[in-house]
Parts: structure tokens; C-alpha cells; sequence
């Protein structure tokens, strides 16, 4: 990264708590992945929101979801755009496909960028950024 | 609950269209650019217009708040080039913020409400380095969960790219074919921002080297020079430097006016004969990264207005921001089938001299990408074509009658279709 950010730690952009999205935050700060489920049509919805979009339903339960998906899609940047990111580079980024249907932005942990594959089976782990936020990363499923 | 057939209020025609040179321009603001292109909007028409004429001006810009430090700017447009105390409405649809403020000339000429509408686009985003224009861009994405895991923006296009590559077998040298086409095209194009083949830059490349006394690189093609990491590194695999468009200041400005008044203002006119705009999810909510669901839509209601199908459009300018994004445009649009863009291109399909000549302008990969303005800028390219006056990029052989633009917000959260024709 360039000159001008040296001597200073910028740090990893982190999700802002909302009202709406606490829940799932507080989820994830326990290790635990809640997923919005709409009692009214069933759907399950990721991003965390208000109303169901596709009922208009604002009738919804949180529920653990197994956290087991497969890699959708991805991709590894090997340029530096947020000089926060500099020492991970290159570093992937995936697009995860819940069991439950979902998908996630997320990074794949604990495997070689190479090995990263469409359909690759994946388990959440999480990684504990302070003491209220957590992210959900992926790793490949263990047999 | 289906909408009725969506149709204009009255016909609208365009009598009009320039834009600035696109580059990187250290002296000049959007202000400026926006009087270059209103320049070349007045020169470029039949007959003269009188700003009192004018009832209304729409200008698309994505951030000149972030990139500028400049809200507000629409009546400044309006002052710069004498419009005051006529109306002036800014429209942000990130990327498509030109395609979109077009769309809203067409529909507040059709209601009636306005006569003659001045839309234009401008942005200026040089002034800030490359990281900082990135994460202005990236403010058109989704801050929380893209953010947090490092996914920026020609990341998200990678992952369609991915996808595409995964689903259909094309290759990265597919992607960068679309990227010489592109640049093959620009290079005829005085007010595209890299005017110059990549065999150009190969070439050049290669004399430096000499001159310096270097090693010579071992480049036989195109393909070899955009292969090796030194001339072209990955941004986000599978995505290289030269599959991204560039960072560009620029502007451009065209003249609606109602269909009736169009030979007032023109000996030959061009009518807009469909319109239509889409939404779609952010990339974590899609069905299928390989299609953009709102250029589908757009496409679909815009072929409908103008009772036409894809085979009869004879040229398009298309929204690559990415070289992915181009075949899936040429796709989305009914152009190709689903999985074949890559291949028509391979074959030559899409090249000026080809079936359905795409980009004739360099498109935002080699023209530029002056967010707010590209929009509009495509349809700079479709005017001059259509009336012969493309001079050394003129598409051979065809009396261009029926064009189309394709203009997208971000990954597809908007994306808007113009249909033009020519009578």
C-alpha cells in the first residue's frame, strides 16, 4: 500500500449493528449462525431485514441453520484496495451457498487459494473480530 | 398483477448529441466537461437551438459530492450553459445514472409536461487515487456485507466472471478478446481515453524495451502481451488490469425533443422508440450469477415499446465496465444465446465488420468511464452512427436503421435500455 498509510493501522471495515440485524450479529458473536425464516411463506433470507420480500410478511423466526454449504463462487484479489487488506494479498473472497439456500460474502479459510472450487463442500467457522462482532467464514467441510 | 404494455405518452426524437474528449483531465472539472460536451451537442445538430428553447435539463452524475466535494450540481450545469431559471434535476443510478436521466428526458417529454429536454452526464474522478475512487465505487455496493470480508468491486464482477468461466467453459482469454475488440474499435475514436489498439500498446511496449536496451518481451500476439502478468497483473482472478475500464473524467450531452417538433431542430432525426429499466438484487440475494436479471427486464419491456426482436437490433453499445460484463450484456439482451457470447466474439461476431457489430465506440473498456456520463455517451456513439457520420469506425456495409443501449448500475442493480430508430 502506499506511503501515506504508514504508521497508522487502519483496520477491516466491520458491519454496523442495527436493530434489524443485531440478532444475527449476536449469533455470530456466539458462534452460532441465525438464519431469518418467514413463518408466513417459508422463505429463508439473508441479509437480516425487516419484511419478508418475497410475502411481505414481517412474521419471522431466527433460527440455527446447519452452517454446511458449498462455494457458489469466488474470486482472489491479488490488488489492494482497502489498504487494511495489503498483507492478506492475494486473499479470496466467496460467495457461499447455505444448505438452506442463502448465500453469504464470506472467505474461505484453512484451504489454499488454488484448491478453492465451484461446488466445494464448506462448514461455517467463526472469527472473532472484538468482543461483539464475529465473522462467519467458511472452511472446507471436514469428512 | 402485470403491468399494461408500456408505451409512450407521445413520440420522442433525439436532434442532438456530443460529448467531451474522455480522459484524465487535472484542469478541468465537471463543470468544464459538461460545457465541452454541450458544445459538441450544439455543433453536431442541423439547426441551431436557442437555450430559451430548452424547457428542462436532466444530468446524470454518480458522486461528484465524493469525487469533487460538489452536491448540488444540476443548477450548476443549468448556469454554466445558460439555461437558468429553467428546471434541473441531478439522477443517480450509480453507473447508469446517464442511461437513467435519458430515460426521464423520454418520460417527461412523453407525459407532455416538457417540450425539449437537454439531458446530459458528466464525472469527474481523476482527481483522487485509485483506492479512493474504488471505495466511492464501491459505496454503490453493499457496505456491511461485501466490506467486511474484502470484496470490493471488480470482485464482484470477478465472482460473475467465475461463474460464467465455471458454467460455460469460456476461458480468461475469452475475456480479454473482448477487450481488444474493444480497444480495436476505441482506436478509431478521437475522444476515446486510450485511442490506441492493444497491439498498439504491445508494440510500444516492446520499442521501450528496445530502447532502454532490455530484455525484448516474448510477445507474438495480442493475446501473449495480455497473458503476461508484468504488462497486464491480476486484479481479482480472473479478472486482469485490462479487463477493467478505466478511471475517467468525461461528459456528454444529447437534445430530446417531442416527435413532432424533431424537424424543427433536424433534417434527419432519430426516434426513440423503447425505453425500459429493470432492478435486481445484490449478488448474495441472485438466482444465477450469469445473467443480470434486470437487464432482462429492461431489454424485455424496451423490445415490447418498440415492436422489434433482438435479431432486428443492428448495433448496440453495451455497458462492459468489465469485460465479463459485456457477454453477459450481449446475452441478457437476447443478442446471444445463453453461454454463446463468448464464442461469438471468439468469432468475430461482435467486431465492427462482424453480424452484430458491439462497442463501435471502444465502449467504457477503451472509450472511458466517466460513471454519470457513460450512459449518455453510448448514445453519442448510436447518433453518429446511425447518421454516417462515425467517420474511420463507421460499421461497413449497413444502413443503420435500428440500434440499442445497454446501460447498468453497479453489478445490476439498475440496468436501463434505450431502442433507437432511424426513419
Amino acid at each position: 500500500m502506499v506511503g501515506k498509510f504508514e504508521g497508522f493501522e487502519i483496520p477491516k471495515p466491520i458491519p454496523a449493528l442495527t436493530e434489524d440485524t443485531k440478532p444475527y450479529w449476536e449469533g455470530c458473536a456466539r458462534h452460532e449462525l441465525l438464519i431469518q425464516h418467514c413463518q408466513d411463506c417459508g422463505h429463508f433470507r439473508f441479509p437480516p431485514s425487516g419484511l419478508c420480500p418475497k410475502c411481505m410478511s414481517t412474521n419471522t423466526e431466527w433460527v440455527a441453520v446447519s452452517g454446511k454449504g458449498q462455494v457458489y463462487s469466488w474470486t482472489i484479489f491479488h490488488y489492494v484496495y482497502h489498504p487494511a487488506y495489503a498483507k492478506d494479498i492475494p486473499y479470496n473472497v466467496a460467495i457461499v451457498q447455505l444448505n438452506e439456500g442463502p448465500l453469504l460474502h464470506t472467505n474461505i479459510v484453512e484451504c489454499n487459494n488454488e484448491d478453492i472450487y465451484i461446488g466445494m463442500p464448506v462448514e461455517v467457522i467463526f472469527e472473532d473480530v472484538n468482543d461483539e462482532i464475529s465473522l462467519p467464514k467458511f472452511r472446507p467441510l471436514s469428512k | 398483477m402485470s403491468r399494461r404494455a408500456p408505451k409512450l405518452g407521445r413520440g420522442v426524437a433525439l436532434v442532438g448529441a456530443g460529448m467531451s474528449k474522455f480522459g484524465a483531465f487535472a484542469d478541468k472539472t465537471s463543470r468544464d466537461l459538461f460545457v465541452d460536451a454541450f458544445n459538441a451537442m450544439t455543433k453536431s445538430m442541423d439547426k441551431a437551438i436557442n437555450t430559451e428553447d430548452i424547457d428542462a435539463l436532466y444530468v446524470g452524475n454518480y458522486s461528484s459530492d465524493l469525487f469533487e466535494g460538489q452536491g448540488h450540481i444540476a443548477p450548476i450545469m443549468a448556469d454554466w450553459v445558460g439555461l437558468v431559471p429553467k428546471p434541473a434535476t441531478r439522477v443517480e443510478d450509480a453507473c447508469a445514472s446517464g442511461g437513467v436521466a435519458i430515460r426521464e428526458g423520454i418520460i417527461a417529454i412523453a407525459s407532455g409536461i416538457y417540450d425539449i429536454v437537454l439531458v446530459g452526464g458528466t464525472e469527474k474522478m481523476s482527481n483522487l487515487p485509485t483506492e479512493q475512487v474504488t471505495d466511492t465505487l464501491a459505496s454503490a455496493s453493499d457496505a456491511t456485507y461485501e466490506g467486511s470480508c474484502g470484496f470490493t468491486f471488480p470482485g464482484l464482477y470477478a465472482a460473475m466472471a467465475t461463474a460464467y468461466m465455471d458454467k460455460y467453459g469460456a476461458s480468461v482469454e475469452h475475456l480479454m478478446k473482448v477487450g481488444i475488440k474493444n480497444h480495436n474499435n476505441g482506436a478509431l475514436n478521437p475522444k476515446a481515453q486510450f485511442n490506441k489498439t492493444i497491439k498498439d500498446l504491445m508494440n510500444s511496449r516492446i520499442e521501450k524495451a528496445k530502447q532502454k536496451g532490455e530484455q525484448i518481451p516474448d510477445w507474438h500476439d495480442e493475446i501473449d502481451f495480455l497473458r503476461d502478468p508484468r504488462a497486464n497483473p491480476v486484479v481479482a482472478w480472473p479478472m486482469r488490469l485490462f479487463d477493467c475500464s478505466p478511471i475517467t473524467d468525461g461528459a456528454a450531452c444529447i437534445l430530446l425533443v417531442a416527435e413532432d417538433l424533431a424537424k424543427n431542430f433536424s433534417d434527419d432525426p432519430i426516434y426513440v422508440v423503447g425505453t425500459g429499466q429493470g432492478s435486481d438484487h445484490a449478488l448474495h440475494e441472485r438466482d444465477d450469477l450469469t445473467s443480470i436479471l434486470s437487464a432482462r427486464i429492461a431489454a424485455q419491456e424496451a423490445y415490447k415499446m418498440a415492436g422489434v426482436t433482438p435479431e432486428e437490433i443492428q448495433i448496440a453499445e453495451v455497458h462492459d465496465c468489465f469485460t465479463i460484463a459485456e457477454l453477459l450484456a450481449i446475452e441478457d439482451l437476447g443478442f446471444f444465446k445463453h453461454g454463446e457470447a463468448f464464442k461469438a466474439t471468439e468469432q468475430g461476431l461482435t467486431a465492427r465488420d462482424g453480424l452484430k457489430p458491439i462497442n463501435t465506440s471502444g465502449g467504457l473498456k477503451s472509450k472511458g468511464h466517466p460513471v454519470g456520463a457513460s450512459g449518455v455517451g453510448q448514445v453519442v456513439e448510436i447518433w453518429h452512427q446511425m447518421r454516417g457520420e462515425a467517420g474511420p469506425r463507421q460499421v461497413p456495409g449497413k444502413d443503420i436503421r435500428l440500434t440499442l443501449t445497454h446501460n447498468v448500475g453497479a453489478t445490476g442493480g439498475t440496468c436501463v435500455v434505450h431502442i433507437f430508430q432511424r426513419r
